[in-house]
């Protein structure tokens, strides 16, 4: 089993917390992990990126080859596809569908869209909405997870239970939003009927 | 068998800590902070009362922890590379002293300049030091490097380099960790003078130290960060430095079929290569910065062997290593189906929204606008990203506290009037010595201590400058009433452009102290002063 994951957003819009959460679901699980993180400059409102890598099998390379993500995770549009160079062809793109604007050149918002259903294997889901519907807008990345969790080769419980742990000194009422979030996002992958 | 997820960064900490560090001396900076804020936060450490305050700089932290280990107990000094340029004058004759409690020197290299300056490979530094140089593959082997360094270092009496790059420090990866061992007690050199570099002294350690260097190169034969793999393909052998070895392990999942020297410690093995040379007809170098072990290989003459690798443009001269150049310069075809999306656009970091650096630059660009532009020396630090749209502001970023020495530079020129930016805790790390020398000559400069009352980019660590920075000014000479205090907000902005204005066109000295809390500290600050009202 190995899933090579690529978290992408803008800094400070948490994708490290889906990498924790996927990270300690990985590890209860005994599996090998690797993930290399973005610190210093670019976290000041630039791109971010993660590689998250989990393995039965020993892992060497802190980053993903070009050509080898299983997976591309983004909170942000235009920044899921800065990374489609990684993607295996049988990869899948998951990401939220909110631009979050703060350069003047940002791309005709239609068409970062278009681009990202254009590709053979992709998700576009207003996380914001549905985290709206379900919790509150700041669960959104975790609706992203949850649309992308049927990718992950782990149960759907055992991320749940990862969520349950990493949230709780918030307080009970953070876990349920955060588990509703997940939930409704794993729904709409389901709905598709995407799963590989 | 305690098994924890670290950061390279916080494998080395937690190996330190485990191998019986009593003291951490560092000054932030990227990728290097998070060793010293792990240790702050280590409960163990503060049950054992393991210092780990910041220092001033990185020269300070690298004295310090000097100073510990010449009283017989277990010291690590923690910069990132240029960092080790302000430390180098204590690194390089710590050599020639020598260490009697351990004393590690960690570096964290940052190749492709991800938050840097320049991508100097602190290996060179190792060498021109004469001090074996360790440079771990894994999360695994740094926190063993911890226990090694500090061994390594008792035995031979010699501070030793710890070498991580940007990749490693900041990836994390499960760590087997070992049973800790207890601190040193407090144990003075026998010898009271070892540490007098007088002539005759340091005269006769350099001999000490060069008379090491044999034992060095044997040390580095059978070193656990060392290996000669066999492989039956010997057309080409290889050299994997660092972590270059886990990118051509990474191309070779069921096993690399030639022969390889894993290099993780320096003084090169010299021979293992020897034999990878004699046995293959090309060799390949995979090193994680410059083409350090290369350069040795070749020699001046680059004569003897048939060498492949930074130099001859088999791996690119600059930037980091990652998979798929290690590929290419296997001859391996990358299989990229997606072309990255012409579509994306370059998103640089930029100000957060509220920071307080913007309203100054708001004002010190109004104040500047009626003069010809290309008058502000500028610093390191969030604000360097002034020089970005929409301000436009600095025209220089060199190194720290840069900013006030080159206004005075110019102002010696005739560049009138002439502007220094720089941060509270930039200037305390390296800016007052430079305002000394301006004090001296009243140059008639402009400093603006753009003051957030942290060191804002790496994360919000405590600022030495914190409450001191007008007694300081005042302490090295600036007239008082050319000692002005703003807090910058929009509310603020006239009156902070019309003051200045007034000190811009002062002839000598001023500083303006822009203080207002750095956005990131502010808004945390709230955050835990809510959760701690809420308990």
């Amino acid at each position: 089993m190995k899933r090579d994951i690529i978290l992408a957003g803008v800094g400070g819009q948490g994708i490290l917390t889906i990498a924790t959460i996927v990270g300690y679901a990985a590890v209860e699980r005994g599996l090998n992990l690797k993930q290399a993180e973005v610190h210093g400059m670019s976290q000041r409102g630039g791109d971010v990126q993660s590689h998250l890598r989990i393995s039965d099998a020993p892992i060497y390379s802190d980053l993903i080859p070009e050509g080898r993500a299983d997976l591309i995770i983004a909170i942000e549009p235009m920044e899921s596809l800065r990374y489609t160079s990684y993607l295996h062809h049988d990869g899948w793109l998951i990401t939220n569908k909110k631009p979050f604007v703060n350069i003047p050149d940002y791309p005709d918002h239609e068409d970062v869209w278009k681009k990202i259903e254009a590709l053979p294997h992709s998700i576009l889901i207003d996380g914001d909405k549905i985290a709206r519907e379900v919790a509150t807008v700041r669960s959104m990345n975790i609706v992203v997870l949850g649309a992308a969790s049927p990718f992950l080769e782990l149960p759907a419980e055992e991320i749940e239970q990862s969520i349950k742990t990493i949230f709780q000194r918030k307080g009970d009422a953070i876990v349920e939003q955060n588990l509703a979030a997940f939930r409704a996002g794993r729904a709409i992958a389901e709905e598709r009927n995407l799963a590989m | 068998m305690k098994r924890m997820l670290l950061l390279g960064d916080e494998a080395i900490a937690q190996g330190a800590l485990d191998a019986g560090l009593s003291g951490v001396y560092a000054y932030p900076g990227t990728p290097s902070t998070e060793i010293t804020e792990y240790i702050q936060r280590s409960n163990t450490a503060r049950e054992r009362n393991v210092h780990s305050d910041w220092s001033a700089n990185e020269k300070t932290a690298m004295e310090a922890a000097l100073g510990m280990s010449y009283a017989g107990k277990r010291a690590m000094a923690c910069m990132k590379h240029v960092g080790l340029n302000v430390a180098a004058d204590g690194f390089v004759n710590a050599g020639i002293t020598g260490a009697n409690g351990g004393l590690i020197v960690l570096v964290a290299d940052d190749p492709s300049m991800h938050s840097s300056q320049n991508e100097q490979d602190s290996r060179y530094y190792g060498k021109f030091a004469l001090i074996p140089v360790i440079e771990p593959a894994n999360q695994q082997e740094t926190y063993e490097a911890a226990w090694y360094g500090f061994e390594m270092s008792e035995k031979y009496g010699t501070p030793v380099m710890v070498r991580v790059t940007t990749r490693l420090a900041h990836s994390r990866a499960g760590v087997e960790l070992k049973e800790a061992i207890a601190e040193n007690e407090l144990t003075l050199p026998a010898d009271k003078r070892q540490f007098v570099l007088l002539p005759s002294i340091a005269r006769r350690n350099y001999q000490t130290l060069l008379g090491k260097q044999a034992a060095f190169e044997e040390e580095s034969e059978k070193s656990p960060f060392n290996a000669y793999i066999e492989g039956e393909d010997t057309s080409l052998g290889i050299i994997a430095c660092g972590i270059g070895y886990n990118y051509l392990m990474e191309n070779y999942p069921d096993g690399c079929p030639n022969p390889i020297v894993k290099v993780g410690q320096y003084p090169a093995p010299r021979n293992m290569i020897k034999r990878l040379l004699d046995e293959c007809d090309r060799v390949l170098i995979l090193e994680e910065g410059a083409p350090f072990l290369e350069e040795q290989l070749r020699g001046l003459m680059d004569a003897s062997f048939n060498i492949s690798g930074r130099l001859d443009g088999t791996v690119p001269r600059a930037g980091e290593l990652n998979p798929n150049i290690v590929a290419a310069s296997l001859g391996k075809s990358i299989q990229v189906t997606e072309a990255k999306s012409d579509i994306v656009m370059p998103r640089p970091p930029e100000l957060c929204t509220g920071c307080p650096h913007i309203d100054s630059y708001n004002a010190l660009n109004v104040a500047l606008a009626e003069l010809e532009p290309g008058r502000v020396f500028s610093d390191i630090g969030c604000y360097t990203l002034g020089a970005l749209e929409p301000f436009n502001a600095i025209n220089s970023c060199v190194d720290m506290g840069a900013s006030i020495t080159m206004a005075k530079g110019a102002a010696d020129a005739g560049l009138f009037p002439a502007v220094a930016v720089i941060g509270d805790s930039t200037f305390t790390h390296s800016g007052m010595t430079g305002l000394l020398d301006a004090i001296i000559e009243d140059s008639p400069i402009t400093v603006m201590i753009v003051d957030n009352e942290t060191t804002g980019m790496t994360g919000g660590q405590t600022s030495s400058a914190r409450g001191k920075l007008e007694d300081i000014c005042k302490g090295l000479g600036v007239p008082e009433d050319h000692i002005r205090v703003v807090e910058p907000l929009k509310k603020n902005h006239e009156d902070n452009v019309a003051m200045i204005k007034e000190e811009l066109f002062h002839k000598g000295v001023s500083v303006i102290i822009e203080r207002r809390e750095c956005i990131q500290t502010a808004v945390l600050s709230k955050k835990l002063a809510k959760e701690a009202a809420k308990k």
